[in-house]
């Protein structure tokens, strides 16, 4: 059940009382805190930070927005216990977008002229990110999404949206397209929602998988209205080696499942992307038939073997079990491959204001805010950035990092190929720091 | 896949679409045939039948079967009583002025949908089916369920024209359809009538969500598919046809499946709408039906 | 209407216009930027208003009209290159042409077919952008690039993305709506057309094309509704299908009937009614929308007239 009228009172109440003992520990900790940081105006002011989230509260986006909640607000916990950014308590304003790119845009008004955030972030969808993005960049919002597409890489966006906590799908393809070809086969079928995103998907997976000498036998794209899947796969070729699916929305458990009444035991190799079961418990009847079966994750969502203990403290922080689910609801399946990155892009914000000495929210102080993070690099592997290290792209605004594949064994997805950031490198398609402000 | 079987899947699938249609389209005609009022929130009581049949199935937690007899009886009833009191509460105020009840109806679809994203919230929940076998054929393997729901339909169905057509609560309907003045001049309470099949449609509505939930999930914005797809069923039908909307249900249904073995599905969608609305300009009566509307 | 009462009619029209002129320097920053939406979206409902409110037909399919004008004027401009006047031009163009198209087909309904038809006419609308989503990437939609946002008139430079530019415009755009509404309505044609909606076969017999007006009416309404689209996409660089879904065409009838269907400033009361019922209601509760609905079943239950239409009806008879 979502939250009421008074639950959302409550949580008003909650995030004002975070806000507050914020700013106690921030006076205290404020003068140990982050050594190796230049600091023009350190703590001048001791008034919040403030960012606004466009969260998909409602609409299409509403399981990835729950879990997008849940881990900015333990990821805000953790950097107010630490002493704020730059001493100062940050504190997290929230706006439904509903999963709506009309919404979005106006929700970003709302935070730049009503709330004055100092900038907003944690947009998934790529339609709300494209339609949130011109009035972002008019208003000289920073813009900071944590959406997966290849839209900000590609230079179609402004200076003032940046994509630092999340790998994009071109990267993501192209960096597991070798290991699809020399593992599972080279004659793929494709499966994929008919709009952008699902664009994105064919035309770079086709592209990287052509390049390892395999083909793409049959693409087929799936209405975005569809709500029933069986009908299609006929069209899937007998010669397929690897049937390649990646679904968004509410849909996908069904579209798994007709999956499985339609192959049974005797399918093809199968590799997905974890998109068509973000949020779904894989101990569901009827998909026993993904036991063999390989996905992406872009964090793995069953504490692995070789658990990292940054995962292990991300997991704890958050709330997640070992099973990828919440620590209260073991139904309660997380988005576990795309929500570490509000986790991350928190502290890339913190990191990038921290550097800039951000001060009173000026015009000023955005753009110096968004230069500082251009300028970044690099990020370690670390309590900050529990999925791994990543390479920070300045010019398109994008990060790199590394991608996993599982393989569904027992019920549990267990990492058997893990790849390097190298991998996923393509040439820049755009410079936005050649861009005015 | 060859053509043949290729074929053979695409009217299976063609067959439960139509089975589910044929259940949602029918309270649509329904409602419109006796009441001639138009109701845009016909989808939700569909989204409400699946939603409380997964909060039922959630609480029975016996077997999967338990609970969803046990949701296959209390979704229709609890839809049913919320159909009722948006009746009584108000179209029958509106007087079933057509255009003032298609506003009003339009409301409830904002006011029902919006209750169960406050109560049940957004995320799409599964039920389990209350039995799973999968038929193997030699091409293709399919859902056994599947065919218990085709097959659950037509008993549906068969009852539902024993009662119209067999019973005296079928002929109060049918005089009510017929010429509601002379009815009520007969001593027929016409009004308790208009509340009645209001109830009965969105039970229809919800009976075909329970039985299509364990296949699909449920969802607060589940509705609006099987409205616009029951508005297509209903006008090709010829309004207030009962006939016609089967014939027509089973119709797209198949045609819709098998259309996009061909075609692409989005393109086929657009030339199946734009054929209805071609059909209400220039055969208002619908392809089968000999109503005037 | 005495011809003191149009003078008063008028006087208070170009009050509002001028209040609205003045509210640019009075009006927080938030709200001056929802101000220039709401009068966008205002002028898309005051071309609903033509069509439901005086000549008394019930479209549920608006959101084509708003879309085709969205769609005409950022493609040419995103695809094309072409200058902004232009592409404004163009999405006036499309809505009177697909209003003409639409209403030869749809108008030989009337009352429930009618809505269906043209609810059903929308959603193909719908499904084409997503269709054809080579040129308009679907629902993700596409972005006007900045440089293509600012051109000259007469060697005066406009830039769109600048908030008072924008929020003039909006103004310019819904003062021209204003007045040719109130031209239209005080012609003869529009008597005929209020004439059609309180009676048509006895207009029929009074020897008017009813057909012909019930045309000039929805291609009027049609065209009024592109021409706010092409503004939205212009002034928010924005163009995707969520702005050709149901939704928006319920939308334009839900502030035409607030506010008050067959009065000229209705429409803009009920856009910024609602516009601002929503925003403050979203910080309380997830099921914003549900006021919507609410709002609607009120209106026909107990308001059929709407706010300014009871106005007009208990104190000021001569309300425009």
């Amino acid at each position: 059940m979502k939250k009421t009228p008074k639950e959302r009172k409550l949580q008003i109440t909650r995030r004002s009382a975070l806000a507050g003992i914020g700013a106690v520990a921030g006076a205290g900790a404020a003068a140990s805190a982050a050594p190796g940081f230049v600091r023009y105006a350190q703590a001048a002011s001791s008034e919040p930070i403030r960012l606004g989230m466009q969260l998909h509260r409602t609409g299409i986006g509403a399981s990835y927005g729950r879990w997008y909640d849940r881990v900015t607000t333990a990821a805000a916990k953790l950097i107010n216990e630490d002493g704020g950014i730059n001493g100062r308590p940050l504190e997290i304003v929230i706006e439904d977008d509903g999963t709506d790119p009309k919404r979005g845009a106006e929700v970003v008004e709302k935070f730049a002229t009503q709330h004055k955030v100092d900038a907003t972030f944690g947009t998934l969808f790529s339609h709300v990110v494209i339609g949130s993005s011109p009035r972002a960049g008019e208003l000289k919002m920073p813009y900071i999404v944590v959406s997966e597409g290849h839209h900000v890489a590609s230079g179609r966006l402004n200076r003032y949206v940046l994509q630092p906590g999340i790998t994009d799908v071109k990267s993501q393809v192209s960096s597991m397209a070798p290991w699809v070809a020399s593992n599972l086969g080279k004659k793929v079928t494709m499966i994929y929602p008919d709009f952008a995103f699902g664009h994105d998907h064919r035309d770079y997976f086709s592209a990287a998988i052509a390049a390892q000498g395999g083909e793409v036998l049959e693409l087929i794209p799936i209405p975005p209205t569809e709500s029933s899947f069986t009908r299609y796969f006929p069209r899937i070729p007998s010669a397929t080696d690897v049937l390649y699916h990646v679904m968004v929305g509410p849909g996908v458990l069904t579209f798994v499942k007709e999956l499985g009444q339609h192959f049974g035991s005797n399918r093809p190799e199968i590799f997905g992307f974890i998109d068509s079961l973000e949020a779904v418990d894989l101990a569901t009847p009827q998909l026993e038939f993904l036991e063999g079966t390989h996905f992406w994750e872009g964090n793995p969502r069953y504490a692995q073997a070789n658990q990292s203990a940054h995962d292990k403290f991300y997991r704890e922080s958050v709330g997640v079990d070992d099973n990828g689910a919440s620590v209260n609801d073991a139904k309660d399946v997380s988005t576990y491959s795309h929500m570490f990155g509000c986790w991350e892009t928190l502290f890339v914000i913190k990191q990038a204001m921290e550097l800039s000495g951000y001060g009173d929210g000026s015009a000023a102080d955005k753009q110096a805010f968004i230069e500082a993070m251009e300028s970044l690099e690099s990020f370690d592997e670390g309590r900050d950035h529990p999925q791994g290290a990543k390479i920070f792209n300045g010019k398109i605004h994008q990060a790199f990092g590394h991608q996993n594949i599982s393989r569904v064994e027992n019920g549990r997805l267990n990492v058997v190929h893990r790849t390097s950031i190298e991998d996923g490198m393509y040439e820049p398609e755009a410079d936005y720091t050649q861009m005015s402000f | 896949m060859d053509f043949g079987p290729f074929l053979f899947l695409a009217t299976l699938e063609g067959l439960v679409q139509a089975a589910v249609l044929c259940l949602t389209a029918l309270g649509l005609s329904l409602v419109f045939g006796v009441m001639r009022v138009v109701n845009v929130a016909h989808g939700e009581f569909y989204m409400l039948g699946a939603v409380i049949a997964w909060w039922v199935t959630s609480i029975v937690g016996i077997h999967p079967a338990v609970g969803f007899a046990a949701a296959l009886a209390i979704a229709p009833l609890a839809v049913g009583a919320i159909a009722f009191a948006g009746e009584r509460l108000i179209l029958k105020r509106l007087d079933y002025n057509p255009e003032a009840t298609i506003v009003a109806t339009i409301g409830m679809l904002y006011v029902i949908q919006q209750m169960a994203l406050l109560f049940f919230g957004p995320d799409p929940r599964p039920v389990e089916a209350p039995f799973y076998f999968r038929i193997q054929f030699p091409w293709f393997g399919y859902s056994g369920y599947k065919l218990i729901v085709v097959a659950a339909a037509i008993a549906i169905l068969l009852i539902a024209w024993f009662v119209i057509a067999k019973t005296r609560i079928g002929l109060v309907m049918r005089a009510t359809q017929f010429d509601g003045d002379t009815a009520q001049a007969f001593g027929i309470p016409v009004n308790r009538v208009y509340a009645s099949v209001f109830a009965v449609g969105a039970m229809f509505a919800a009976v075909a969500a329970v039985l299509i939930v364990p296949i699909r999930q449920a969802h607060y914005l589940m509705g609006l598919d099987p409205l616009l797809l029951s508005f297509i069923v209903v006008i090709l039908g010829g309004l207030g046809s009962i006939r016609g909307t089967i014939v027509a249900a089973i119709l797209i249904g198949l045609s819709d499946g098998i259309i996009s073995v061909f075609f692409s599905p989005t393109l086929a969608k657009m030339a199946s709408t734009l054929l209805v609305a071609l059909v209400l300009v220039f055969r208002p009566q619908g392809l089968f039906g000999r109503e005037e509307l | 209407m005495s011809g003191a009462d149009r003078t008063k009619a008028v006087l208070l029209l170009c009050a509002v216009i001028a209040v609205l002129f003045v509210l640019q320097f009075l009006l927080p920053e938030y709200h001056h930027l929802s101000m220039t939406r709401i009068m966008v979206l205002a002028v898309f409902a005051m071309g609903y208003n033509v069509l439901f409110g005086y000549t008394g037909l019930l479209s549920l399919g608006h959101a084509m009209f708003f879309a085709a004008g969205l769609y005409a004027a950022g493609l040419t401009v995103y695809h094309l290159e072409w200058s902004v006047p232009l592409a404004f031009a163009t999405g006036v163009a499309a809505g009177a042409v697909s209003s003409l198209v639409i209403g030869v087909v749809a108008l030989r309904t009337t009352g429930v077919s009618f809505m269906i038809v043209t609810m059903m006419f929308a959603q193909v609308a719908y499904l084409a952008t997503l269709y054809f989503t080579t040129y308009t990437r679907g629902d993700e939609g596409l972005v006007l690039p900045t440089a293509a946002r600012s051109f000259d008139v007469f060697g005066v430079a406009v830039d769109l993305t600048n908030p008072v530019v924008r929020y003039n415009i909006a103004l310019a755009l819904l003062a021209a709506t204003i007045a040719i509404i109130y031209k239209v309505v005080h012609s003869e044609t529009g008597r005929a057309l209020i004439a059609i909606r309180e009676n048509e076969p006895r207009t029929q017999m009074l020897g008017y094309n009813t057909f012909a007006i019930k045309l000039k009416a929805l291609v009027i309404s049609g065209t009024l509704s592109a021409a706010s689209g092409a503004a939205y996409v212009l002034l928010f660089a924005y163009v995707g299908s969520t702005f050709a879904t149901i939704q928006y065409s319920i939308d334009a009838l839900l502030y035409t009937l607030l506010g008050g269907a067959g009065t000229l400033l209705g429409p803009l009361a009920g856009a910024l009614m609602m516009f601002y019922v929503i925003d403050i209601a979203s910080e309380y509760t997830v099921a914003y929308l549900l006021i919507a609905g609410l709002v609607l079943i009120v209106l026909v239950l107990f308001f059929q007239k709407g706010v300014l239409g009871t106005i007009r009806e208990r104190w000021i008879r001569w309300l425009p």
